[in-house]
């Protein structure tokens, strides 16, 4: 590890007991030869929020690309090191990277539904991956994907209506339904509130605080209240390093890395 | 009191942080100011200080106002986080102690008013000595703040224990001396009420010394605290 890493070997391991759902060791990446990330080391636990912070550039949404090989398909893209999902090489060439985002769902900073009704939204993930045999089934699935995004009661009536028809805090919660219809394990947001207002922020949240107990949930936000609020571990990154990694309190509190502490607190670094 | 040499990028944010330093810094000047007019007054019977202690409490007591009304905001309006955050929490709980030592010392001038109608007391002295400690401890404490320095902080909160000794020795003295000289009852009550306040000064200060600590390194103070690395 680099000496410019602010964390030890306790650090990258998360607290005895919660299982290890991602692990990378020296994760580099370079867009046409200019270094993007510099060997980046990391476990994230299952069924908890793991909160990305850092200034523009910093490396933080190049390493959210690379856990569903988003980087795939970025021309002159060069991903190195070791990333594993349960253990598993992500980018092991044997691995299909669209079975692969079937269980690293991910959800982007601006509301992206399909053109389609909101039924078809959810429905198009199950539909392709064969994963119900009747409609009854696949009802059953869009109404449970739906539920636990939290819009069921909102749209139960008019399922049939676009869903670019919703407002943006529904249609984000849409493109969440539409993840966990086809129950990825993780769960991948870049800034999905930036383009919200504070009532669908706070909705956004509530949803990823309940999603939580199932998924292993990793958040890009530039709102260092919103990675407070919502995430137990933070990780801090910094020119393509990772500079700091642990619990969010203490990340909030008691920074161990200056770099952190005049980013967090807003001066000159 | 600053405890991050580089700038905030939203200067106001930065001013306000400082004023709120320098408002607690004033409010420390003005109590540590209130502490040394009153125990002189003990010393020299001085039955004249208690109007000027009274006018300065006022100010003390608006200053401890300011301070809450500046967190408050501070909090509403910025959010501040790390240093930032520990660094408004503190003055928070320094203010309120800073308020407490004020009062206790208006009280001890109040004191020094009663006493002066008795005739001068032989045990004078030793609450001149335990004065001394009280105010250098708050001294220390104050300038441990000021220079956001955790060793002399560390100092004083060990040194508690030298006050309490000492407290504890003169208020055994003065029972001996109460007990065989009925005369000495009434100065002898208002001596050990002094002696009492100083104590509770002495642990305001140390309560101001485990604040500053975590200020500073975000961790409670204890006995296993080591002044060479904080």
């Amino acid at each position: 590890m680099p000496d410019n890493q602010h964390h030890t070997e306790h650090d990258i391991h998360p607290e005895a007991g919660a299982g290890v759902k991602v692990s990378a060791r020296d994760v580099c990446v370079s867009y046409s030869g200019k270094q993007a990330l510099n060997n980046v080391s990391i476990d994230i636990p299952d069924r908890s929020v793991t909160a990305f912070i850092g200034p523009s550039g910093c490396g933080k949404s190049t390493f959210l690309r690379c856990m569903n090989r988003m980087n795939d398909t970025i021309e002159g893209a060069r991903v190195s090191g070791s990333l594993k999902l349960d253990g598993r090489e992500v980018n092991d060439k044997a691995v299909d990277p669209v079975v692969l985002r079937a269980s690293v769902g991910m959800v982007f900073q601006k509301p992206n539904p399909f053109p389609k009704s909101i039924y078809d939204n959810v429905a198009y993930g199950p539909r392709i991956h064969g994963l119900a045999l009747s409609r009854d089934e696949l009802d059953a699935i869009v109404e449970e994907a739906l539920r636990k995004a939290g819009l069921w009661e909102e749209v139960a009536s008019r399922l049939s209506d676009p869903g670019t028809s919703l407002s943006g805090g529904q249609q984000q919660r849409l493109v969440i339904a539409r993840a966990i219809a086809i129950s990825p394990e993780v769960i991948l947001m870049d800034e999905p509130c930036s383009a919200l207002d504070p009532i669908a922020t706070a909705k956004i949240e509530e949803l990823i605080d309940e999603l939580r107990e199932n998924y292993c949930i990793i958040i890009v936000t530039h709102s260092m209240q919103q990675a407070a609020r919502v995430s137990q571990r933070t990780a801090f990154f910094h020119m393509g390093n990772l500079v700091e990694y642990g619990p969010t309190e203490e990340i909030f509190t008691n920074p161990r890395d200056p770099r952190t502490q005049d980013y967090i607190t807003g001066r000159f670094g | 009191m600053a405890l991050s040499k580089t700038a905030h990028i939203v200067t106001a944010y930065g001013e306000e942080l400082d004023q709120l330093a320098d408002e607690l810094a004033r409010m420390g000047g003005l109590v540590e100011t209130q502490l040394e007019n009153a125990i002189a007054a003990i010393v020299r019977r001085d039955a004249g200080v208690v109007a000027g202690v009274r006018e300065r409490e006022k100010q003390v007591n608006a200053m401890q106002v300011d301070v809450e009304k500046r967190v408050l905001r501070l909090f509403a309006l910025r959010q501040p986080l790390a240093t930032d955050l520990r660094m408004t929490i503190s003055a928070l709980k320094i203010a309120t102690d800073l308020e407490r030592v004020g009062d206790l010392a208006k009280n001890i001038a109040y004191r020094a008013k009663d006493l002066s109608e008795y005739a001068p007391l032989a045990m004078t002295d030793q609450v001149d000595r335990l004065g001394g400690i009280v105010i250098k401890q708050l001294r220390e404490v104050l300038d441990a703040l000021s220079s956001s320095d955790v060793e002399p902080a560390i100092r004083v909160w060990r040194a508690d224990d030298e006050v309490d000794e000492r407290y504890n020795a003169l208020v055994r003295e003065m029972l001996v001396a109460m007990s065989q000289d009925p005369g000495l009852v009434e100065p002898g009550v208002h001596f050990l009420f002094v002696a009492k306040n100083l104590e509770r000064i002495g642990d305001h200060a140390t309560n101001i010394a485990e604040a500053v600590h975590f200020m500073v390194t975000a961790g409670p103070l204890e006995i296993s605290s080591d002044i060479s690395k904080p």
